[in-house]
């Protein structure tokens, strides 16, 4: 009865330790390591699901570029992997009574104010920037910073430093000095 | 190595699946899902982001280089050179910090609600995976095999006769980083 009611009160909690968390992200890449000898990394479905919709829209002469001719435009593991992390995301939020619609979050709000189209076009732009450079560097925060670290390559730690260099030179332009 | 296992396409795409729930599950618990929380890491101000990122390292690789040492599991290394990896990490740390979302954690801000994630996280890394694409074989001749380094580790640049050598000290030196972080309370 115990037991139960401290993994009730864990799953309905907002938030848990991040070292607890650190330790169960590590322990997933064991896993991912040994049951599908396939390392942890998000940014590659990106790029699939993009060749895959240039396909839907301009046909099979897509797959012909010498980029998806590497990177094949198809529904794999990693695909999986990030579709399980929407569903795990939504899951763990859902517990805890925090799905909250909303566009514009609150930091960005007390800042640049409450425009939806100011922050989506920011986001878009953002995001744009994310997928061409996760493609250009060959991963993006879970394939470099974390499965990448992990196993002490040097270009991850390489990409991660300038993950971060670039990323807190433009929050602090953005937050601190605008 | 469990090569049979390996080689079962749909049990494989299920336990993709099952490792991105619990992934999914543990960025969201872990709050780094949230815009506030990513932003207030590249601001300096909470170290959410860094502490579960290192704890995430420490504990893997830990795990991952004891697992090789028997060969039940082969390293997946990246290559890299200057070329690659320096300019297309700085492109993404530049919008990392103005869509404030990496994207892993852009589907995981979806999972719970996060509009702007949606609209302009994932449809604009897709965009950007795709303008990739296109440039591709441009950069390919040019700017991407400048400096290549190849898919060297740390423990292939200190050369150490036991690799531990190397692993327990980062592991060491990791862990006393983050005990110092406690203890002047970031």
């Amino acid at each position: 009865m115990d037991i139960l009611q401290t993994l009730s009160n864990y799953l309905s909690a907002s938030i848990w330790p991040p070292y607890m968390v650190g330790v169960g992200i590590g322990i997933l890449c064991w896993l991912a390591f040994l049951l599908s000898n396939h390392p942890i990394g998000v940014s590659t479905a990106f790029a699939k699901s993009a060749g895959m919709i240039e396909t839907a829209i301009r046909g099979p002469e897509v797959r012909k570029k010498p980029y998806y001719q590497e990177n094949r435009p198809t529904i794999d593991w990693e695909w999986m992997l990030v579709a399980g992390l929407f569903l795990g995301a939504f899951t763990a939020a859902w517990l805890s009574g925090d799905i909250n619609w909303k566009w514009v979050p609150p930091m960005w709000e007390d800042t640049f104010g409450p425009s939806i189209l100011l922050r989506l076009s920011a986001a878009l732009f953002g995001g744009i920037c994310v997928g061409f450079g996760a493609r250009w560097g060959s991963g993006c925060t879970s394939g470099h910073g974390i499965s990448g670290t992990l196993q002490l390559v040097l270009s991850s730690w390489i990409a991660v430093f300038c993950f971060f260099f670039a990323g807190v030179a433009v929050a602090f332009l953005m937050y601190r000095i605008i | 190595m469990l090569k049979t296992l390996h080689n079962q396409t749909r049990i494989q795409y299920f336990i993709g699946l099952a490792i991105g729930f619990l992934f999914g599950f543990l960025l969201q618990k872990g709050g780094v899902c949230y815009y506030d929380i990513i932003m207030q890491q590249l601001l300096l101000q909470d170290f959410t982001v860094v502490k579960i990122i290192l704890t995430a390292i420490v504990t893997g690789m830990v795990g991952i280089y004891a697992m090789r040492d028997p060969g039940w599991i082969n390293l997946h290394k990246k290559s890299g050179s200057l070329g690659a990896t320096i300019p297309g990490p700085l492109i993404f740390g530049v919008g990392f910090a103005i869509l404030g979302y990496c994207p892993g954690t852009s589907m995981g801000a979806a999972g719970h609600g996060a509009l702007d994630a949606i609209i302009g996280g994932i449809i604009g890394i897709m965009a950007g995976a795709g303008l990739y694409a296109a440039v591709y074989p441009q950069l390919k001749k040019t700017i991407l095999p400048f400096g290549s380094f190849g898919d060297k580790t740390l423990i292939d640049l200190f050369q150490p006769r036991n690799p531990w050598f190397v692993i327990i000290p980062v592991a060491v030196f990791i862990t006393g980083f983050l005990a110092v972080m406690e203890i002047v309370g970031l």
